[in-house]
């Protein structure tokens, strides 16, 4: 196995069953990973795929399906500049019951040798992580700074 | 909070810090190279950041390898940098560079 990538740890004041529901759930992910919705039958080898605003933005491959302990899939970006270009990816999802919290690690690797893909996704990760506690446990979410971007652009295209 | 904030008040932690950031994933040894700390010190205040969870680690094996986990550092910034801040403080943070660096 190569040296992950990433790893990013968060702990949320919820339980795991919980926890594992919010990152599998299309309503849930719609809602905290800022209009990402991710949609699978969750069997091993079984695609899984995140929408935004209709348009296919990840997809990927079910690797392991454990709950409410472990999840992990293949992940490969689809959206603008990519466009499913670069390898697939890989990100594992561990959870652990500690006391009354939840410790949630992210770890991702498996990345292209020069990926650029890998940038994007170390300033996105801790954005989901904190998104996804507020959710769970003030059910309530973040923002997404390239939700101003994108109403940027569409006002733009609306005036030309 | 208090716990990041602890950890954060001392200039070796946050060159650990800066460490990780220049290369991610290192083992003890490795943090140890070139470093005017003895293996303990280190060790130390590894077990320090790792409490804050600015630290995450991960055993392969019999290494264990230290990954700098930025979730609390994002955390602060959301309760004290309101959303419609943020693009302003990029702008400034870019003038700031670019005046700097000429």
């Amino acid at each position: 196995m190569s040296k992950p990538v990433f790893v990013y740890v968060i702990y949320i004041a919820s339980t795991p069953e919980k926890v594992f529901k919010a990152l599998t759930d299309t309503d849930a992910t719609a809602k905290f990973w800022f209009g990402n919705a991710v949609t699978s039958d969750w069997k091993v080898g079984s695609p899984v795929t995140f929408h935004r605003d209709g348009k296919l933005i990840v997809s990927g491959k079910v690797l392991e399906h454990d709950p409410p302990r472990r999840l992990s899939y293949t992940f490969q970006s689809q959206h603008e500049p990519y466009n499913g270009t670069e390898k697939h990816s890989r990100v594992v999802m561990d959870l652990e019951q500690q006391r009354d919290q939840v410790k949630l690690t992210v770890t991702h690797d498996d990345f292209a040798p020069d990926s650029k893909v890998f940038a994007g996704i170390s300033n996105g990760w801790p954005l989901v992580l904190s998104s996804l506690k507020s959710y769970l446990e003030a059910n309530r979410v973040l923002y997404a700074p390239w939700y101003d971007e994108q109403a940027k652009r569409e006002a733009e295209k609306a005036t030309s | 909070m208090d716990a990041v904030f602890k950890a954060l008040a001392d200039a070796s932690r946050r060159d650990l810090l800066d460490r990780l950031r220049a290369e991610n994933g290192q083992t003890l040894n490795e943090l140890c190279l070139r470093l005017a700390m003895t293996r303990q010190a280190v060790s130390k205040h590894l077990a320090i950041l790792e409490d804050a969870n600015l630290v995450a680690t991960v055993r392969r094996g019999r290494e264990k390898l230290h990954y700098l986990n930025p979730v609390p550092l994002h955390e602060i910034g959301e309760r004290w940098i309101g959303r419609f801040e943020r693009s302003s403080l990029q702008a400034l943070r870019d003038l700031k560079k670019a005046l700097e660096a000429e």
